[in-house]
């Protein structure tokens, strides 16, 4: 059987190259593609374009951005329903995820799924999953076929903080760690699931909530894309080293409500305001760009205006795309054989 | 031009709400992302921020107002170059909500989902006349056939699937060290290693979650359920997740995976262990149900099963595992899904039956025949897709049909029965269908309950009767 050899990714540790320019300003312009979609996808929503759920991810980017650098093309993907950040990190086009919103033919999913559920064989990204927790055992047998198959490749299995208090996590967890299943299983630590605080639902440290399967867990200030890049690279390394699944904590914040009708009663503003003016990712990265003279406020303009164009378009996209067929109710239900 | 900030709306179903308080003030300068006035309703409140730059140059709708439509201009932006003046005087004080703005462009106003709603649906496939099921070569196959158990003929359909492809593998309680609870999968692990026939911890919603991961990711997946009451633990995995997302995903994601095992009552073993879930599964749009008879079924049902590229809930019967038929010997028999088998044929009434109960239909028809009735029996193999058109055709000839189950009568197989009569036989029927089904109570262990709770031979042969009238 023809395997395919990969080159392994060293332990940051040991290397810790310096990130270059060229990485910073992309982890920059990433960032800010995925809040500034997603705060355009909040107004669409308020216009009426969107309807339904639509769960932000303003506040999380570094996660999605430092975890996706470290990955290798094949490597697999899969989240729940706070979804669209991950999608756009996987390099899927941000007009057919806003047409997806938007419920039209452009979408990923012909606006047959919405925001909670879209995919892309082709970015290797597995959606998109509305029950919360069930994309852990999914992501596991994604990281089965790796191993099966032999491929080399990873899969890296987005949860939240509510979410691991699903039982079928720890089933998954169970039998990563047996078959010593290549999979990272990034517990997305915003503090609430819903409206419950952490305190008020999980006992115990997130990260450690595989020690009791072997598998190692990790705390990573997910506020800051580099210190979530340099665990993100220790954990590829060591997973797909063949050393079985790892776990990633990141703690982050979202700055938006849960879904788009949110009552904000169960945290104060102050502390919103402090997450968001004392240790915003965005803003962080941005002082070190001119700290390292990497970047001045007229080339980050550029940036921002590039990044602006890309989200005007999708959302003219996205509403201008038609609805679908009435003939597309009756297809995908099967796939004819 | 200076932009309209719009009143925006908390969900799609509100339609006003009050503008609670402004945070920004006219003049102040704001950026993507600032908050610049909250908004209530009775459910919620929510914070306005913006998406555009520029400076908040006029308020339009003063904070305490109440049912504020959404979509009013509460405000306007001015933008870069543009003075807050610039904008009051083009503008002027008005109050009046302005038209939607730029999202989406001009003209071609937003066209809201809702609007278009009222177009009507195609109408459903359903309503339309039977189709014929998928031709089947099958019966040139039974030439040269040998004896062989239901038991031996899913283990040869798998291992031969395996043997021609090497995505195909077996996962689930006991199917490798211990040759399968059942012994259904005796003898795969010693063929085909413990790479492909795999033993899992009692996990049923992991491993199926898992094996639904599997089958997104390229491989073709055979579940066994130790028995099919387990897969309730699982039962989200099969509908949320294999069933739903080809749909879902408009069309990318196919899920091929087989999820078999025991279903119905065995003996004696009570209630939450004797239960017959085809119903269940045959309401969800996105599966295939198959529930075979025979040891020809099994086998050919199996392969045409494991090479579907569709999610397959396989429900096979405890009891039938030991039983011998005859088998096609040829590799390549296979029985297309969707294929009814006219067990027997007959003039005077229609009998459908899957699983257990063909035998039991068959047996009925041997005591009817006694009496001088010829009822036709009807094998149905695939519960869903469902081949009407057999079932139609045979009702049109004996304008009678008696519907045999194990499971309950609520929204079961039997009712299902009757509304296809009602839609496509209703002017063939010389008398109301009858169902035959287990008793609608959880299933007793005491023998002569138990006995009581499931359909019995003379049940069938008294449904027949009261068809016929006599």
């Amino acid at each position: 059987m023809a395997t395919t050899t990969r080159r392994r990714a060293k332990p940051a540790e040991n290397a810790a190259p310096e990130p270059t320019q060229e990485e910073l300003l992309h982890y920059y312009k990433e960032m800010l593609l995925i809040r500034r979609f997603e705060e355009k996808a909040g107004q669409l929503y308020g216009m009426g374009l969107i309807g339904g759920f639509c769960h932000l991810y303003i506040g999380q980017e570094a996660v999605v951005v430092g975890m996706q650098a470290a990955q290798l093309p094949g490597d697999s993907v899969i989240t729940s329903y706070r979804d669209h950040g991950h999608m756009l990190a996987c390099g899927m086009d941000a007009k057919g995820v806003m047409a997806e919103l938007t419920g039209r033919a452009g979408g990923y999913s012909k606006g047959k799924g919405g925001s909670m559920h879209m995919f892309s064989r082709e970015k290797n990204f597995y959606g998109g999953h509305g029950i919360v927790g069930a994309q852990t055992p999914i992501g596991t047998g994604l990281a089965f076929a790796h191993k099966y198959k032999k491929d080399g490749c990873i899969d890296v299995c987005y949860l939240g903080d509510g979410a691991v208090n699903q039982g079928q996590v720890y089933e998954s967890f169970n039998m990563a760690a047996l078959w010593k299943l290549p999979v990272i299983y990034v517990i997305e630590n915003n503090k609430y699931a819903m409206g419950t605080s952490q305190q008020r639902a999980s006992a115990g440290e997130l990260y450690l909530r595989g020690s009791a399967y072997g598998i190692p867990g990790k705390q990573v200030n997910g506020m800051d894309v580099l210190e979530v890049k340099k665990a993100a690279d220790e954990a590829v390394a060591y997973v797909r080293g063949g050393n079985g699944p790892m776990i990633l904590e990141m703690k982050t914040y979202r700055y938006r409500g849960h879904s788009m009708s949110d009552p904000a009663k169960y945290r104060t503003k102050e502390e919103v305001n402090k997450m968001r003016s004392e240790y915003d990712c965005i803003d962080h990265l941005k002082s070190l760009l001119f700290t390292k003279g990497y970047a001045d406020e007229e080339s980050l303009k550029v940036i921002d205006r590039d990044v602006k164009a890309v989200v005007t378009e999708a959302a003219d996209f996205a509403t201008t795309s038609p609805e679908p067929d009435a003939s597309e109710l009756w297809t995908d239900i099967l796939v004819e054989a | 031009m200076p932009i309209d900030i719009l009143m925006p709306a908390l969900s799609p179903t509100m339609t006003e709400g009050k503008l609670a308080k402004w945070v920004k003030k006219e003049g102040d300068t704001i950026k993507a992302g600032d908050v610049i006035a909250e908004i209530e309703t009775d459910k919620a409140t929510m914070e306005v921020e913006a998406v555009d730059e520029g400076t908040l140059a006029k308020i339009l709708v003063p904070e305490g107002t109440e049912n504020v439509a959404v979509n009013t201009a509460i405000a306007l932006l001015a933008g870069e170059g543009e003075s807050a003046s610039d904008v009051s005087a083009a503008k002027g004080a008005s109050n009046t909500p302005s038209a939607p703005k730029t999202e989406p462009a001009q003209g071609e106003a937003a066209v809201t989902p809702k609007e278009e709603a009222s177009k009507a649906a195609p109408a459903a496939p359903a309503v339309k006349a039977p189709v014929a099921p998928p031709p089947s070569d099958e019966d040139r196959f039974f030439k040269n056939t040998q004896t062989m158990t239901v038991r031996e003929a899913l283990r040869d359909a798998m291992a031969e699937e395996m043997r021609k492809d090497g995505s195909v593998f077996v996962m689930g309680e006991e199917v490798a060290e211990y040759q399968g609870a059942y012994k259904v999968t005796q003898g795969l692990l010693q063929e085909f290693g413990p790479d492909r026939v795999i033993d899992t911890p009692i996990t049923e919603h992991g491993f199926a979650g898992l094996a639904v991961g599997a089958a997104f990711g390229g491989l073709r997946p055979v579940v066994e359920f130790m028995t099919f009451n387990f897969s309730m633990q699982a039962i989200d995995h099969i509908i949320n997740s294999a069933a739903k997302t080809l749909y879902m995903s408009g069309g990318q994601m196919g899920c091929p995976i087989v999820f078999r095992g025991p279903n119905g009552a065995a003996a004696r073993v009570a209630a939450q262990h004797s239960q017959e879930y085809s119903s269940w599964y045959a309401h969800i749009p996105g599966l295939k149900v198959v529930s075979p008879y025979s040891a020809a079924d099994a086998k050919g049902l199996l392969k045409a099963a494991i090479r579907d590229p569709n999610p397959v809930v396989f429900l096979e019967n405890e009891i039938l595992y030991g039983h011998s038929f005859e088998v096609p010997t040829d590799p390549d028999f296979i029985i297309p899904i969707g294929r009814a088998k006219i067990e027997r044929a007959g003039t005077d009434v229609t009998i459908t039956a899957f699983s257990l109960q063909v035998g039991m239909a068959l047996a009925a028809a041997d005591k009817l025949a006694e009496q001088g009735i010829s009822a036709e029996v009807i094998n149905l193999r695939s519960i869903r897709p469902l081949d009407v058109h057999t079932i139609v055709e045979s009702v049109k000839k004996t304008n009678r049909l008696v519907s045999v189950e194990e499971g309950w009568p609520f929204a079961g197989i039997g009712a299902e029965m009757s509304a296809v009569m009602m839609e496509h036989a209703f002017d063939y029927l010389d008398a109301p269908v009858v169902r035959v089904h287990g008793k609608d109570v959880p299933m007793p262990y005491a023998a002569n309950l138990e006995k009581l709770a499931l359909p019995q031979v003379d049940d069938v042969v008294t449904a027949a009767k009261a068809v016929l009238y006599r």
